[in-house]
C-alpha cells in the first residue's frame, strides 16, 4: 500500500468512530492487543484471588476466608482447577502470545496491520466468549469443574464421579473455544511475519520477539489438533453418553492423557518462547549489546520446538503406561535440557562487555533469567524416570512449574508491559513505583515457592485441601512453611496494586515518551507513541539486523534498523 | 525435623539418584548464577564507558557456549543411566522369591481398601483378610501389589517407600515393595479423584512376622464372629 493511501486511511478512521466500533469492534491490531491485554489482566485477578482463597485454606484449615467464606472440599478442588486453567489458558496465552503478538508483529515488521484483520477481530471475540463461558461455569448448579486442570477422565467425563456435570462440560467447551481463538490468531501472526515485512527485512533481520511468537504459534497449531479432538470426545462422553474414555464400555482413560500432554508439553514452550523473545529485546537494549549469537538462538529455538513434541509422556511415567516407554521419554526430556541451557547461556553471554542500566524492564528481564534457571534445573529431577516415582504429583512438581510459569506468565508479562508501555500509551511509567513493584513481587514469589519445594521433598501431595488427616504431614514445622507461603502470597498480591496505581497514574500524568525513549533499534520505535491507525507515517525500509548496539564504526551506541546510514 | 524415613528396599536407591542429580545440577546452577551475577555487577553502566561489540558468531566466544553444552550433555547421560537403573528395579521387575505374597490394593471414591492373603498366604481364598484404610504387611517379606480402581483414577502413594502408581479402572496394575523397617506410615492418594480426594488417608502398618501373625489371628476371630452373627440373624 502506498504511503499516501495509508495516511488517508489513518485520517479517515480518526475521531469518527463510535465507542463500540473503536473499542469493541475494532480490526486495528493495537486495539485487539489491548482487548487481549485487559481481558488477560482481568482473568489474572480472578486467578490470583482463587490462589489467595485456597492458600488461606491450606495455611489456616477451616478458616472463614476474607472475601470468600468457608472453603468446602468441592470448592477447594474447583478453585485449584480453575486457578490453573485460568493462569495458563486465559492469562499466559492472551497476554504473552495474543496481546504482544498483535501489538508487536505489525510494528516490528514495519507494516500497517495484520494480514487478516477481520479474522483477528473474530479471534478476540471467540476468546472473550470462552472467558465468559468459563466464568459462568463457576456459578452453575454443582459449581465449577474440580477435576484438576489436566481433567483426567473418567472423573471429568462422567458426571456421577465429578458431581459437577455442568461445570465440567462448560470447562471443556471454554477450553475448546479458547483453542479456536488462538488458532485464528496464530494464522495472522505467522502470515503477517512471513508476508508483510518491511522491504529489506530478511529472515535474519526479524527481531527475536517476533520470531519467538511465530514459532510459538507454529508449535501451538501443530500440537492443539489432537487435544481439540480429545475435547470433543470428552464433550460427547459427558453429554451424549459415548464411552471414549470409559473403560467399562471399552474406552481408555489413558488416551486422554496422551492427547492432553501431546499438546500440554509444547504448550509450555508456546508461552515460554514469547517471554524469551521479550527478554532478548530488553537485555540487548539495556545492556547496549548485540544479541549473542542470533542464529544460534534461532536454531536452538527450532530444536527446542521440535524436541518438545517428543517428551510428553514424562507427565505420565506412573500413569500406567508401559514402563519400558519411560526410558525413551527420560532420554528425550533430558535432551531438551541442552537447547534450553544453551539459550540461557546465550542470554547471559549477551551481558558480557555490556553497559547495563537497571531500568524496571531490565530488572524484570534479568529476574526472568534467574528464576527460570531454577525452574529449569528442578525439572531435571522430574524428567528422570526413577526419581519421578517419588516426586510425581508432589509439591516439588508444583514448585517446579511455578518457577517456570511464573517467570513466563507474570515476570515475562511485566517485562513486556513495562518495556513497551511508552509505545502503547505514549507515556513513561514511573521508575520508582516500578522498582517497588518489582521487589515487592520477586521477593514474596521466592518465599512462596521455595518452601513448597521443601514440602514436596517431604512427601506432601498436591490438590489435597487439608493435611490434618495425614500424620506425617500434619506436623508443626510443615504447617509453618504453609503459613509462610500463604503470607508471602498475600504480600505479593498487595504489591500488585502498586503496579495498577503506577499504570493509571502514568497514563494520566506520566512523562511524554517520544518515539524512541530507549534509543532502541527495532522498527516499533520508528513510529509515533502511541502509534496511530496505520502505524507508520511512512512505511519504513530495513537496512540491518535488529541488535546493532555499540557498533565500533558509529558514534552513537545504537543503529536503528530503519536508518539508512 | 528429620527427613522422610527410608522404609523400602529401593527407597535408598531413589534417594541416591536424587542426590546424584542434585550434585550435578547444583554444580551447574551455582556456576551459572555466579557468572550471571558477576556479569551483571562487572558490566553495570559506568559513565564514559561504552559497551563492546560481540556478535557471538566469532569462534572464541562461540566455543565457550559449545563446550558448556557438551558438558551438560555428558551430565545428562549420567542422569539418564541413574534414572533408568532405579526405574527398572522399581517398575519393571517383580520379586520371584518363594516367600513373596500378593496383596490387592483397591482405590475407590473415597477410601482405600485392601485384601490381604491371610494365614495361607494365597489371595482369593476363604481366609483372605479385607480391611479399609489400613494395609498390614510383614517387614522383610517381598510383596506384589495388584492395584485396581472401582471408579476413577487414583494413585497409591507411599512416600516412606518412595513408591507411587496410578490405579486405572478396568486394569490390574502390578508392582512390588519390600519393607525394611517396622512402623506405620502414610498412604496418600496422589491423583485427583473428586470431592473427597483430600479425605483418602490410608495407613501402612509394617509389622514383625510375630505381630503380623497375631494381627491375622485377631482378624480371623473377628471375621468368624461376624459370620456367626450374620448366621444367627438369618437363622
Amino acid at each position: 500500500m502506498a504511503t499516501a493511501e495509508i495516511r488517508h486511511a489513518a485520517d479517515e478512521h480518526h475521531g469518527e468512530e463510535s465507542f463500540f466500533r473503536k473499542y469493541l469492534w475494532s480490526t486495528d491490531h493495537k486495539m485487539i492487543a489491548m482487548q487481549y491485554l485487559f481481558t488477560g489482566i482481568a482473568m489474572a485477578l480472578i486467578g490470583g484471588f482463587f490462589a489467595f482463597v485456597f492458600r488461606m485454606q491450606l495455611a489456616f484449615p477451616g478458616i472463614e476466608v476474607p472475601l470468600y467464606g468457608m472453603v468446602s472440599p468441592a470448592e477447594y478442588n474447583a478453585l485449584v482447577t480453575n486457578h490453573g486453567s485460568i493462569m495458563i489458558f486465559w492469562v499466559a496465552m492472551p497476554v504473552l502470545l495474543a496481546a504482544f503478538g498483535n501489538f508487536l508483529i505489525p510494528l516490528m515488521c514495519g507494516c500497517d496491520d495484520m494480514v487478516f484483520p477481520k479474522i483477528n477481530r473474530l479471534s478476540y471475540q471467540i476468546f472473550l466468549l470462552s472467558a465468559i463461558v468459563l466464568v459462568v461455569s463457576f456459578f452453575v448448579p454443582g459449581g465449577g469443574f474440580g477435576g484438576a486442570w489436566t481433567a483426567y477422565p473418567p472423573l471429568s467425563s462422567i458426571g456421577d464421579f465429578s458431581l459437577t456435570p455442568l461445570g465440567a462440560t462448560l470447562w471443556v467447551v471454554a477450553v475448546a473455544l479458547e483453542f479456536v481463538a488462538f488458532l485464528l490468531g496464530g494464522i495472522n501472526f505467522i502470515t503477517t511475519a512471513m508476508n508483510s515485512r518491511a522491504p529489506g527485512m530478511r529472515l535474519y533481520d526479524i527481531p527475536m520477539a517476533v520470531w519467538m511468537i511465530v514459532i510459538a504459534s507454529i508449535l501451538f497449531m501443530a500440537s492443539v489438533g489432537p487435544l481439540i479432538a480429545g475435547a470433543i470426545m470428552m464433550f460427547f462422553d459427558q453429554q451424549l453418553g459415548t464411552g471414549f474414555f470409559d473403560p467399562s464400555r471399552g474406552g481408555d482413560p489413558v488416551l486422554w492423557q496422551h492427547l492432553f500432554w501431546f499438546f500440554g508439553h509444547p504448550e509450555v514452550y508456546v508461552v515460554l518462547l514469547p517471554a524469551l523473545g521479550f527478554v532478548a529485546e530488553i537485555i540487548t537494549t539495556f545492556a547496549r549489546k548485540k544479541l549473542f549469537a542470533y542464529r544460534t538462538v534461532l536454531y536452538t529455538v527450532f530444536a527446542t520446538g521440535i524436541l518438545s513434541f517428543t517428551v510428553w509422556a514424562h507427565h505420565q511415567f506412573i500413569s500406567g503406561i508401559d514402563p519400558r516407554m519411560a526410558h525413551i521419554f527420560t532420554i528425550t526430556t533430558l535432551l531438551i535440557s541442552v537447547p534450553i541451557a544453551e539459550m540461557m547461556f546465550v542470554y547471559i553471554a549477551t551481558l558480557y562487555r555490556g553497559s547495563i542500566t537497571f531500568s524496571t524492564p531490565m530488572l524484570w528481564a534479568l529476574a526472568f533469567i534467574g528464576e527460570f534457571i531454577i525452574g529449569g534445573v528442578t525439572g531435571i529431577f522430574l524428567g528422570a524416570s526413577g526419581p519421578d516415582i517419588f516426586y510425581h504429583d508432589t509439591y516439588f512438581v508444583l514448585a517446579h512449574f511455578h518457577y517456570t510459569f511464573f517467570p513466563i506468565a507474570i515476570i515475562g508479562a511485566y517485562a513486556g508491559i513495562t518495556y513497551w508501555f511508552p509505545k502503547m500509551f505514549g507515556k513513561k511509567l514511573d521508575e520508582r513505583l516500578g522498582k517497588i513493584h518489582f521487589w515487592g513481587t520477586i521477593i514474596p514469589f521466592n518465599l512462596i515457592f521455595l518452601p513448597l519445594f521443601v514440602l514436596g521433598q517431604f512427601g506432601q501431595h498436591r490438590r489435597i485441601y487439608s493435611y490434618e488427616a495425614f500424620p506425617e504431614l500434619a506436623v508443626g514445622w510443615m504447617q509453618d512453611l504453609r503459613v509462610l507461603a500463604t503470607l508471602s502470597l498475600i504480600a505479593m498480591l498487595v504489591f500488585q496494586f502498586v503496579f495498577f496505581w503506577n499504570f493509571i497514574r502514568s497514563l494520566r500524568r506520566g512523562e511524554e515518551a517520544g518515539e524512541n525513549p530507549y534509543n532502541a533499534n527495532s522498527l516499533e520505535w520508528a513510529c509515533p507513541s502511541p502509534p496511530p491507525h496505520g502505524n507508520f507515517a511512512v512505511l519504513p525500509t530495513v537496512y540491518r539486523p535488529p541488535y546493532e548496539y555499540s557498533h565500533p564504526d558509529r558514534e552513537q551506541d545504537f543503529w536503528p534498523q530503519w536508518q539508512k546510514d | 525435623m528429620e527427613y522422610l524415613p527410608v522404609v523400602s528396599t529401593y527407597a535408598q536407591s531413589i534417594d541416591d539418584a536424587i542426590l546424584l542429580i542434585a550434585v550435578l545440577v547444583g554444580f551447574w546452577t551455582v556456576l551459572t548464577f555466579t557468572l550471571f551475577f558477576w556479569l551483571i555487577f562487572r558490566y553495570r553502566a559506568r559513565p564514559g564507558q561504552r559497551a563492546g561489540y560481540v556478535t557471538g558468531e566469532e569462534r572464541q566466544p562461540k566455543r565457550f557456549i559449545t563446550i558448556a553444552h557438551m558438558l551438560v550433555l555428558v551430565c545428562d547421560v549420567f542422569i539418564v543411566i541413574a534414572a533408568i537403573r532405579v526405574w527398572v528395579d522399581v517398575k519393571q521387575t517383580l520379586p520371584t522369591a518363594p516367600e513373596t505374597q500378593t496383596v490387592r490394593v483397591i482405590g475407590q471414591q473415597w477410601a482405600w481398601s485392601f485384601v490381604h492373603p491371610g494365614p495361607d498366604g494365597v489371595l482369593d481364598t476363604a481366609d483372605d483378610i479385607k480391611s479399609v484404610d489400613e494395609l498390614h504387611i510383614e517387614v522383610g517379606r517381598p510383596y506384589i501389589y495388584e492395584l485396581v480402581s472401582r471408579d476413577v483414577l487414583h494413585d497409591f502413594s507411599v512416600p516412606a517407600f518412595r513408591l507411587k502408581q496410578d490405579a486405572i479402572p478396568g486394569r490390574i496394575i502390578q508392582g512390588w515393595f519390600e519393607a525394611t523397617d517396622t512402623g506405620s506410615f502414610d498412604i496418600q492418594c496422589a491423583e485427583m479423584c473428586g470431592i473427597g480426594h483430600g479425605l483418602m488417608p490410608g495407613r501402612l502398618v509394617i509389622e514383625t512376622p510375630e505381630q503380623h501373625a497375631a494381627w491375622m489371628a485377631r482378624q480371623g476371630q473377628a471375621a468368624g464372629r461376624a459370620l456367626l452373627a450374620s448366621g444367627r440373624a438369618s437363622g
